[in-house]
C-alpha cells in the first residue's frame, strides 16, 4: 500500500474507534465497543510497524501530507497534515504499539468495570490526539495534539469520577499542564513573531539567519531564539512532568493502571522530549535554553529518584521512576544528543509500560492493594508477572555485558545519554559534567529503587495473609449483598467503592476451596506483558546502530539537526572507569537493594521507621505539595475569593442582577401593600382622584 | 329669608359629603355603604331638581325620575347580593371583606 494512505489509516483508525465506542457504545454494547477500538488500534499498530520497517530498511523518504486547511488568516497559515520523518516514524510505533497492547490489557483489567465503552473511547481518543501531535507539520497542529492528549489524560485520570481523589488528581493534572501550556503558547507566538510562519519546514532553514537577533524587553536584550526555546521548554516541562511542574504526575496514578502505563509512562509524558528533539534546529542555536534543559532534566532525574526510593505505593514508585527517566531524556536533548534522548524515549516506552502493566497485574492479583509493604513472596503465585517485571527492572537499570555490547534496552540508551553528557563536558560545556555526575549518581538510585520494587514485591516473606485477601473480597461481597438486588456482583461492588475493578472475585471470594491466594492474570493481560518484555529485551540491541550508531544519518534522514560543532554522540575516548561508570553504579544499586531487601529482610522497614531527616524529606517529596499549597493554591484561592466575593458578589451582582431584583421586589411589595382589599380604601383613592381631576379642570378652565 | 338655589345646592353638597364619608369612614356594615350610595344619589337628585326649577327646564326632573328608578333597581340588586354574601360568610362587616387584597 502507498505509504501516504497507510499513515492516513493509522491516524484516523483510533478516531473512528473513539467515535464508535464513545457515541454508540451503549447501543452496540461493551464487547463490540471493545472489539472495535482494540481491533482498529491493532490495525494501526501493524501498519505503523510496516511504515517503520519501510523507513528503517526500505528506504522510505520523508514526506508531508496535507489534508485540510485549518487556519488561514493573513500570513498565518496552518494545515491539518501528516509529517512523516525519522522522529514521527519512531513515535508512530511507540504510540500505536503501546496503545494497542494497553487496549488489549484493559480487556482483562477493566473486565468488571461498568463503563467499558467510555474507557475504550477515551483510550482511542488519546491515541488519536497523540498521533496528531507527533505528525504535526506546524505548531498549530502540535498544539492541537498537545491539548488533545491533555484532555484525554484529564478524562482518564478522573475516569472513576465517583472517587474524590481521582477528581482532584485530574484537576491538578489539568491545571499544572495549563501553566506549562501557557509558556508553550507564548513560545509559539514568539516563533511566529520572529519568523512570520509556524510551519516547521519554513522555520528551520531560516534559523541560522536569525541566530543573532535580539529582542529588547524590560531594559534587557534577549536572544530571540533562546527566549523562544526557553518558553517552548516550559510547555515541555508541564507535559513531561519536569521539576517545578512535576507534581501532577504522581497524583495521576489515581487513574486506572492501563492509563498510567499508556499516558503517564510511555507516550504523553514523552511529548515534551519529542518536541525538544523535533525543534533541534531551534535548540541548536539556543545555548542558554539548552543549559536550562540540561539543568531541569538533571534536577528532575535526581529529585524523582530520591523520592522514588522512599515511596511505598507501587504505582507511585514507578511514576517517580518515569519522572526521573524523563529527566534523563531532557539531559540528553540539552547536551545536544537528541538521538540518544529519542532512543531512550523509545526503549523507555517498552520497559516502563511493561513495569506499569506488571504492577497492574500484581495489584489485580492482590485485590487492589497497592502498598508494597503488604506484598512479598509473590514470585511463586505470579510466575509470569514475576518474570516480566524482572525483565523490565533489568531493562530500566540498564544491565548488560560491557565487553560484547550485549544487554537489555536501558543498557544502550541510558549509557549513551551519560556518555554524551560526559563528551559535552569534555568539549568544554560545564553543564555536561554536571549532567554526567548527576546521571551516574541517579543510575545508582534507579537501580536501587527499581530492584527494591522487585524484591519487595516478589521475594522475601509474604507480608499478606489469605485472610487479608479474603477480607478484601468478602467486604466487596458484603457491600453488594447489603444492597440486596444487585445482579452483577463485581459491578455493584465497584459502584460501591468505585475502586479499581476486581475481575476475579467470583473465582475466589466465596468459593472456600482452601485459603485465598493471589492468582495470575488472564491471558489478555499476560500477552501484552510478554510482548512488551520482548521489546524491553531487544529494543536496545536491535536499534542502537540505527538511533545513535553509525547508521544514524540514514535513519533520521535529517529530522534531527546537529550543529557543526556538536559531536557529543560520536566515538570518544573516555577513561574506562567513566565509560563503565553507569554499569558499575547500577550493579552497586542492585547489591544495596539486595542487601537491604533480601539478605537482611526488614532492614528497610527499620531504616524507614527511624524517620531520619533525609528520609522525611524524600518521603514527603521534598515538600513540594506543601510549598505549592502554601503559595500558589492558597494565593490563587485568596485572589479568587477577592474577585468572587468582592468583585463579583458585591459589585457586579450587587449593582447588577441582585440590585435590580431587590429594587423591583421592593417596588412590588409597596405596590401590593396598596391593594388592601378594603372597599373604602378604593373609594377614598377614587375620591382623591376625582378631587384632583376637578382641581385641575377648574384651574385649567380658569386660565 | 327666601330659600334660593344656593341653599338647595348646599343641602345637596352636605348630603353628598355625608354619603361619601359614609362609604369610607364606616368600618362596620355593608348596608351602611348601600345607604350611603343612596344618599349620594339623592344629593344628585336634589341638584337636578333644583337646577330644573331654577332654569325652568323640565328635563332635569325627568332625569331625576330615571335616577330614582335606577337607584331603586340598584338597591334591590345590592340587597340581593348582600343577602347571598351574608349567607356565604355569615357576616357583613366591611373589615372582613378584603378578598381583593394583593
Amino acid at each position: 500500500m502507498d505509504p501516504k494512505s497507510l499513515v492516513t489509516v493509522i491516524l484516523f483508525a483510533p478516531l473512528v474507534g473513539a467515535l464508535t465506542a464513545g457515541l454508540f457504545g451503549r447501543r452496540i454494547g461493551d464487547t463490540v465497543s471493545m472489539a472495535v477500538t482494540t481491533g482498529l488500534l491493532l490495525l494501526a499498530a501493524i501498519l505503523s510497524w510496516t511504515v517503520f520497517v519501510n523507513w528503517t530498511w526500505g528506504g522510505l523518504e520523508p514526506f508531508t501530507l496535507s489534508y485540510l486547511p485549518f487556519i488561514h488568516v493573513g500570513g498565518f497559515v496552518s494545515n491539518w497534515s501528516f509529517r512523516l520523518d525519522g522522529l514521527s516514524a519512531v513515535m508512530l510505533v511507540v504510540v500505536t504499539s503501546v496503545s494497542s497492547l494497553v487496549h488489549l490489557y484493559s480487556w482483562g483489567y477493566m473486565a468488571a468495570d461498568d463503563s467499558k465503552p467510555r474507557f475504550f473511547a477515551y483510550l482511542s481518543l488519546f491515541t488519536f490526539a497523540m498521533l496528531a501531535l507527533i505528525s504535526a507539520a506546524d505548531f498549530m497542529q502540535l498544539f492541537f495534539g498537545w491539548e488533545g492528549v491533555g484532555l484525554a489524560s484529564y478524562l482518564l485520570i478522573g475516569f472513576w469520577y465517583k472517587k474524590p481523589s481521582a477528581n482532584a488528581a485530574s484537576i491538578k493534572a489539568f491545571v499544572v499542564n495549563r501553566v506549562g501550556d501557557f509558556g508553550f503558547a507564548l513560545g509559539i507566538m514568539t516563533v511566529f513573531w520572529a519568523f512570520g510562519t509556524i510551519q516547521f519546514a519554513e522555520i528551520f532553514p531560516q534559523v541560522a539567519g536569525h541566530a543573532a537577533r535580539t529582542w529588547a524587553f524590560a531594559g534587557q536584550n534577549w536572544k530571540l531564539i533562546d527566549l523562544a526555546c526557553a518558553l517552548l521548554f516550559v510547555g515541555a516541562m508541564g507535559k513531561s512532568a519536569q521539576f517545578f511542574l512535576h507534581t501532577w504526575l504522581p497524583d495521576a496514578m489515581e487513574g486506572p493502571t492501563p492509563v498510567s502505563a499508556l499516558i503517564h509512562a510511555a507516550t504523553m509524558v514523552t511529548a515534551g522530549v519529542y518536541m525538544v528533539c523535533l525543534l533541534s534546529p531551534l535548540f541548536e542555536y539556543a545555548p542558554t535554553a539548552k543549559h536550562i534543559v540540561v539543568f531541569v532534566g538533571a534536577i528532575t532525574a535526581l529529585f524523582a529518584a530520591t523520592v522514588g526510593m522512599t515511596q511505598n505505593d507501587i504505582k507511585r514508585v514507578i511514576a517517580y521512576s518515569t519522572c526521573s527517566q524523563l529527566g534523563y531524556m531532557f539531559m540528553a536533548a540539552g547536551v545536544g544528543a537528541y538521538q540518544a534522548g529519542m532512543f531512550h524515549l523509545f526503549t523507555h516506552a517498552f520497559f516502563k509500560a511493561l513495569l506499569f502493566l506488571g504492577a497492574g497485574s500484581v495489584i489485580h492479583a492482590m485485590a487492589h492493594e497497592q502498598d508494597m509493604r503488604r506484598y512479598g513472596g509473590l514470585a511463586k503465585y505470579l510466575p509470569v508477572t514475576f518474570a516480566v517485571m524482572t525483565i523490565g527492572t533489568i531493562a530500566i537499570t540498564g544491565l548488560g555485558i560491557p565487553g560484547v555490547e550485549l544487554g537489555f534496552a536501558g543498557f544502550y540508551s541510558k549509557d549513551s545519554i551519560i556518555h554524551a553528557a560526559y563528551s559535552a563536558g569534555a568539549a568544554g560545556d560545564p553543564m555536561g559534567y554536571f549532567a554526567f555526575v548527576i546521571g551516574v549518581f541517579v543510575a545508582g538510585l534507579t537501580a536501587f529503587y527499581s530492584w527494591r520494587v522487585a524484591f519487595f514485591t516478589f521475594n522475601g516473606k509474604a507480608r499478606w495473609t489469605s485472610e487479608d485477601l479474603e477480607h478484601h473480597w468478602h467486604n466487596r461481597d458484603h457491600d453488594t449483598h447489603g444492597h440486596g438486588h444487585a445482579s452483577d456482583h463485581a459491578t455493584a461492588a465497584q459502584i460501591e467503592t468505585h475502586d479499581e475493578p476486581l475481575e476475579a472475585h467470583d473465582d475466589h471470594g466465596h468459593g472456600h476451596h482452601g485459603p485465598a491466594l493471589p492468582h495470575e492474570s488472564p491471558w489478555t493481560m499476560r500477552l501484552p506483558l510478554i510482548l512488551l518484555s520482548l521489546g524491553a529485551i531487544f529494543a536496545g540491541l536491535a536499534f542502537t546502530k540505527k538511533f545513535i550508531g553509525e547508521e544514524q544519518h540514514e535513519f533520521w534522514k535529517g529530522a534531527i539537526f546537529t550543529a557543526a560543532n556538536n559531536h557529543v554522540l560520536g566515538e570518544h575516548h573516555m577513561p574506562l572507569l567513566i565509560e563503565q561508570a553507569p554499569l558499575i553504579v547500577s550493579v552497586l544499586g542492585l547489591l544495596v537493594a539486595a542487601y537491604v531487601y533480601l539478605a537482611r529482610e526488614g532492614l528497610g522497614a527499620r531504616l524507614a521507621a527511624r524517620r531520619g531527616p533525609l528520609y522525611v524529606f524524600f518521603y514527603n517529596k521534598w515538600f513540594f505539595d506543601e510549598l505549592y499549597e502554601a503559595t500558589f493554591v492558597r494565593g490563587a484561592k485568596l485572589l479568587g475569593d477577592l474577585f468572587w466575593k468582592g468583585g463579583d458578589q458585591k459589585i457586579i451582582d450587587g449593582l447588577g442582577p441582585d440590585g435590580v431584583s431587590a429594587v423591583s421586589y421592593a417596588l412590588g411589595r409597596g405596590g401590593s401593600r396598596l391593594q388592601t382589599g378594603y372597599l373604602y380604601h378604593y373609594a377614598f383613592v377614587m375620591l382623591l382622584g376625582v378631587a384632583g381631576l376637578l382641581t385641575y379642570a377648574l384651574w385649567a378652565w380658569a386660565r | 329669608m327666601t330659600i334660593g338655589l344656593a341653599h338647595y345646592l348646599a343641602v345637596a353638597a352636605i348630603l353628598f359629603t355625608i354619603g361619601v364619608f359614609g362609604i369610607f369612614v364606616n368600618r362596620k356594615n355593608i348596608i351602611v355603604i348601600l345607604m350611603s350610595v343612596e344618599l349620594i344619589l339623592l344629593a344628585v337628585n336634589i341638584n337636578l331638581v333644583a337646577f330644573s326649577v331654577y332654569l325652568h327646564n323640565v328635563v332635569g326632573q325627568i332625569f331625576a325620575m330615571f335616577v330614582l328608578t335606577v337607584a331603586a333597581a340598584e338597591a334591590a340588586v345590592g340587597l340581593a347580593i348582600l343577602v347571598t354574601f351574608f349567607r356565604n360568610r355569615g357576616d357583613i362587616s366591611v373589615d372582613d371583606a378584603s378578598m381583593m387584597k394583593g
